[in-house]
């Protein structure tokens, strides 16, 4: 039958002639190839100093967004929470006071919302699931720790910085 | 025997075996570096400037890691298999000659911690007590994967010893004596017994691979196979030793092959520079030479690790009976042969 892909390759297994039954020669073919690597550029990105470029759709630490005013956007519906695959997030809501409504758009907000980065697989269907477009995996790679406890991210690392002005 | 003999020896063992210590702890890191440039990467390079100091961390951590000794094993014959490997790769190097003889005063100070007259002979039995070692390591950890490389490396051991018997006994035809002294002597000038026994030298090389337990004949612990062959169930400071005595043999193993067949400390132009810097300096220099033939050796064991896969078992032992064997046979053949006419002529 013909090869849809163009790809396919016969092989032919004819016997090793005397030079190949020797394996000397591949031997020295190939060490002179890994030694050729030696000089070659090295592929190493040193991570901490150096970053590599991410894709445009990379999805990396969350972050919990302001709208324009500088108010946490999170009403704390719990539909990340229950969209995580993961079961990563955990939050605890609150109703807003007289006098906050510069710092919670809506009228009920996170009081406590963490996410374990040990469980999180980053897939970013929390994301998707947001009605008030409050959560962003749009930050860097989550650093490394010792302790596990290390790894829960509540609202101190996760909100975004708010407006200067 | 004088207070000075003792001395002199006690400072000679001394320095040689931190020295091959050190050798043996850096070799770890190179092996890393090497393999990372051979693969386009740079290896470890954080602790310490460029990774100076990862084999210290690497010690470190051995010795910080949990000792676990299995339910089931043997532990006085557990602990003496590292035990045992260590202690055999350490003292292989008591026969080589390092230098030629320093003269300081009117005393006469050989770098050499003994010169017996059955040198090889002596490399040769230490070589093959340091399997006994993994044997004994793999048996008593009561696991079937350490059993199998602890076989395995016994039967390669023993296959591949007969080849490099058969490589020597072309190099003494040509040598006429076992003492390292002498064969290092005789290479003086240029006169390598690489040029005398191409053939030999191959065979013997190819067989210190499978001696050492290096790529392409690391069968003992082919990870792919059996997890970590004899060391399986070893940890901590005891797998350090394993690791260690494997980096030992290869240093060893580098030392006599330079020894036997690259002239040892000797090199082109040698009586010309100890003219100029005198009897104290110029057997210094010669080490340094010698040194740099182990490094160049340390670096194709390392070379070949990372290019040449691993054999499978019986291509292992096809090559060792049924390649090297007869090769070898047929160079001390060729090397009687050659040496008779060469005689008459
Ligand atoms: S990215 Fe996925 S796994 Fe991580 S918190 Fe969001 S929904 Fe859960
Ligand atoms: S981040 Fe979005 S989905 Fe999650 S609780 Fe807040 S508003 Fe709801």
């Amino acid at each position: 039958m013909e090869s849809l892909s163009n790809r396919k390759k016969v092989l032919d297994q004819k016997p090793m002639n005397f030079w190949e039954r020797l394996y000397l020669p591949a031997i020295f073919q190939g060490m002179a190839i890994t030694f050729k690597h030696m000089f070659k550029k090295k592929e190493t990105i040193f991570y901490p100093e150096v970053e590599r470029e991410f894709s445009e759709n990379w999805r990396g630490l969350h972050s919990l967004k302001r709208d324009e005013q500088g108010r946490e956007r999170c009403t704390a519906c719990g539909l990340c929470a229950l969209s995580c695959p993961a079961e990563a997030i955990t939050m605890i809501a609150a109703e807003r006071q007289k006098g906050e409504e510069n710092l919670y758009r809506e009228e009920k907000y996170a009081a406590v919302y963490e996410i374990n980065m040990l469980r999180c697989i980053f897939c970013g269907l929390c994301e998707e699931a947001c009605p008030k477009e409050a959560i962003y995996l749009d930050g860097p790679i989550v650093k490394s720790d010792y302790l596990r406890k290390d790894f829960i991210y509540g609202k101190d690392k996760l909100v975004e910085e708010p407006l200067k002005s | 025997m004088e207070l000075s003999f003792i001395i002199e020896k006690f400072i000679l063992i001394t320095v040689i075996f931190l020295v091959s210590l050190g050798i043996a702890a850096y070799s770890t890191l190179a092996e890393r570096k090497i393999a990372g440039y051979l693969q386009d990467r740079v290896g470890p390079n954080r602790a310490g400037p460029g990774g100076m100091f990862q084999p210290l961390a690497d010690g470190l951590k051995m010795f910080m890691k949990e000792e676990i000794i299995p339910a089931d094993a043997n532990r006085f014959l557990f602990i003496a298999g590292p035990s045992l490997a260590l202690l055999t790769a350490c003292i292989g190097s008591a026969v080589i000659p390092w230098g030629q003889d320093m003269v300081i005063g009117d005393r006469i100070i050989p770098l050499q911690v003994t010169d017996i007259n059955v040198g090889i002979l002596y490399i040769f039995g230490v070589v093959s007590l340091g399997v006994y070692g993994l044997m004994i390591g793999g048996w008593a950890s009561n696991n079937k994967f350490s059993l199998m490389g602890a076989i395995r490396a016994a039967s390669q051991n023993i296959s591949y010893e007969i080849p490099m018997g058969l490589s020597i006994i072309a190099l003494l035809l040509v040598t006429n004596t076992l003492s390292l002294k002498e064969i290092s002597e005789m290479q003086h000038g240029g006169n390598w017994n690489i040029l005398y026994q191409p053939l030999g030298f191959l065979i013997f090389m190819v067989c210190s691979f499978a001696e050492t337990n290096r790529t392409p004949f690391d069968l003992p612990e082919c990870e792919t196979e059996l997890v970590g062959g004899y060391h399986t169930e070893y940890s901590g400071f005891k797998m350090g030793a394993f690791m260690f005595a494997e980096y030992l043999n290869m240093f060893v193993a580098s030392a006599v092959m330079s020894t036997l067949y690259f002239g040892g400390y000797n090199y082109p132009g040698m009586d010309y520079v100890n003219g100029l810097v005198g009897p104290i300096i110029g057997p210094l220099i010669g080490m340094a030479v010698l040194f740099a033939k182990v490094f160049a050796f340390i670096f194709f064991f390392m070379w070949v690790r990372w290019t040449v896969p691993r054999f499978r078992y019986d291509q292992l032992m096809n090559l060792g009976w049924k390649v090297l064997i007869p090769l070898a046979i047929a160079n001390i053949v060729i090397t009687g042969i050659w040496i008779t006419i060469y005689d008459k002529l």
